[in-house]
């Protein structure tokens, strides 16, 4: 640990380096350059990647870009973004609502009533599995299962992410009510309080602030996804609040298509809906950050 | 304990930790509780709903696909042919490209992604730490389809340049002129490589410092105690124990890789041929099926969705080895 670095007195220091011959210092010194410069290699493309993304996305935001219907020319400057803002919020809305309540049941059979169990296990297992399966599979799979009967709509693409989130959640979740201590579980049961009860008035709360950091990070995961949006969801360019009936728009969806065209309005349109897509994301993953700092903090306390 | 109902056969299942669970044992005793019962099968349920998905999924696509595999046959997965207009779907070329373009992602994201998660818990001053990971959080929060606007608007057009030169220098060499052949329009297997080498890099490198944080510190403080210099420690007591689990990690970055859609749809240049001319634009899986899918009907959308069981199977090969190598490795961490 470092810590260990950390409590070296200068003295042991000097004697380390009075009896390290240089090839083995010169050595130690690469593997540091290695690990440092991997961190700078890392960060330059985030740098790069959100610096133009800011950059040349600015110019088109402001009020018309919130409030507008998308440009149906794509030669042409003009138009706003409005229904794919909130075709994004609805469609990622509808999917938190399925996913997070059936993933935080889920969890509380992985760790209030499977535990060990064979069955526990291969939910556990398979649930690990489902985080891997490529989103444009889930995309696939409810194009087939239902936008086959029920054509494009909104409700499609919620579904398809709802499958994307389910995993997350209910992996998130089971960790989070690992770290509730029994004793918590004991007091309630001492008090005369049945299993389920104690599990939504004492393990729940316990844990809430851990689930919502954890919700928070699917929700951000699933905002962004383009692929399972691009066989459910259809393409509108004007405001569709209803999730049930017809096309709908997306931002990741508008990205998409625009940076494929060769028209200079276009590409500008693609980069101003990139600017609000990681605003909106990035919103998500630093909030999820704060409450899990906090719970933290209150643990550590 | 001394309450002779303790010795009723539990009638609440077993819980997760077998040392606790005695007052849930005592009043689950007394009576079968159907409130307890009815929430037990509704958490069950929603468990149950993964595999329930996972097996849907399997079946679903597969019976959308089959017409084309019927039709195709192996040759779906043997040949490299893919002319939808004259119904012949031989989809070698994708397979190929996206075995490759993961590969090429693995070479550039694993020493980076090491070294980070070795900086972070092994070398990195303690108030550094925490930007660490914050830096690998953002990475990670980028959407896919934010990174394949940049690499085909900004990335591809400028590294067009430096392919070409590098093509220069190789050219004439045996090995080298051949990988590093001619390029058109910076849209290749290799930026589609790089572009996925970043996108990757947050989860392989969360994973792997995962792993090295388990390394028990006695260990560290032996290896220092013999007088080793910090890099010397880590070979001698970080590596060794955390090689399984970094193995593991690498391999979900690898399922990771090779489902990843959008920003590979984007900058692999679209045009389905199999060259060891890393410069030359690609096809793969994921990005053929999200590029053609619009215009496709009939056979040719069997024989897309066909692309998608195919990618979903070796997903979750590649997944299930890899998890299956991170659960025997906590299994070792938990026994030692």
């Amino acid at each position: 640990m470092t810590d260990v670095l950390e409590r070296q007195d200068d003295s042991e220091r000097l004697l380390l380096d009075a009896t390290t011959s240089r090839s083995r210092k010169v050595r130690n010194c690469v593997a540091s350059i290695w690990m440092v410069g991997s961190l700078v290699v890392a960060m330059v493309p985030l740098a790069f990647v959100i610096g133009y993304v800011v950059v040349k996305g600015i110019g088109l935001i402001n009020v018309t870009w919130f409030t507008e219907d998308i440009q149906a020319r794509s030669r042409e400057a003009g138009g706003g973004m409005a229904p794919a803002i909130v075709g994004t919020l609805l469609i990622t809305g509808a999917a938190t609502l399925m996913a997070v309540p059936l993933g935080i049941l889920g969890a509380i059979y992985l760790n209030e009533y499977g535990g060990k169990g064979r069955t526990a296990g291969l939910i556990r297992f398979m649930s690990d599995v489902m985080t891997g399966v490529p989103s444009i599979v889930m995309g696939l799979f409810v194009y087939t299962v239902f936008t086959l009967t029920f054509g494009l709509n909104g409700l499609g693409g919620a579904l398809a992410l709802a499958c994307l989130m389910l995993p997350i959640v209910i992996r998130s979740t089971e960790e989070m009510l690992k770290l509730v201590p029994d004793e918590l579980r004991d007091g309630s049961y001492a008090l005369g309080n049945r299993k389920w009860r104690t599990v939504t008035t004492v393990v729940l709360p316990a844990a809430f602030g851990g689930i919502v950091s954890g919700v928070m990070l699917a929700i951000a995961r699933a905002a962004g996804e383009t692929a399972p949006l691009v066989f459910t969801i259809g393409a509108a360019r004007a405001l569709n609040p209803n999730l049930l009936d017809g096309a709908n728009a997306a931002l990741s969806l508008q990205i998409f298509n625009n940076s494929q065209s060769p028209f200079p309005a276009s590409q500008d349109r693609a980069w101003a809906a990139a600017l609000t897509l990681v605003a909106i994301v990035f919103l998500f993953t630093i909030a999820a950050r704060v409450v899990s700092a906090r719970v933290a903090r209150r643990h550590s306390a | 304990m001394a309450s002779p109902s303790t010795e009723v056969p539990d009638a609440s299942p077993p819980n997760a930790d077998p040392t606790y669970g005695s007052g849930a044992e005592l009043i689950a005793a007394g009576r079968v509780n159907r409130g307890d019962q009815a929430f037990r099968g509704v958490a069950l349920v929603a468990g149950l709903t993964v595999l329930v998905i996972l097996a849907m999924i399997a079946v679903s696509t597969t019976r959308e696909a089959w017409p084309a595999f019927q039709d195709q046959g192996l040759s779906f997965i043997t040949t490299n042919d893919w002319v939808p207009a004259e119904g012949r779907f031989g989809a070698l070329a994708f397979i190929y490209g996206t075995i490759l373009v993961s590969v090429l992602a693995l070479i550039f994201a694993v020493p980076i992604s090491v070294g980070i998660a070795l900086y972070a818990n092994e070398a990195a001053p303690q108030r550094f730490k925490s930007s660490v990971v914050y830096v690998m959080d953002l990475l990670a929060a980028i959407p896919s389809v934010v990174y394949g606007l940049w690499g085909i608007l900004v990335f591809a057009p400028n590294v067009k340049g430096v392919y070409e030169a590098v093509g220069g220098f190789f050219e004439g060499w045996p090995v080298l002129g051949t990988i590093f052949g001619p390029t058109s329009s910076g849209r290749s297997f290799m930026t589609a490589g790089l572009i996925l080498a970043v996108m990757i890099t947050p989860i392989v490198t969360s994973l792997s410092r995962e792993v090295i944080a388990t390394v028990p510190s006695a260990q560290r403080e032996a290896a220092y105690g013999m007088g080793a210099t910090r890099w010397e420690m880590i070979r001698a007591a970080v590596l060794p124990w955390s090689r399984g689990g970094i193995v593991g990690a690498v391999m979900l970055g690898l399922g990771r890789a090779m489902g990843e859609t959008i920003a590979v749809a984007l900058v692999i240049g679209s045009n389905p041929q199999i060259t060891a001319d890393l410069f030359a634009p690609g096809d793969a899986m994921a990005a053929v099926i999200v590029n053609q899918f619009g215009e496709a009907s009939g056979l040719f959308r069997s024989a897309l969705i066909g692309l998608g069981v195919v990618l979903f199977g070796i997903t979750i090969i590649v997944n299930v080895s890899a998890r299956g190598i991170v659960s025997r490795f906590d299994r070792r961490i938990a026994g030692s």
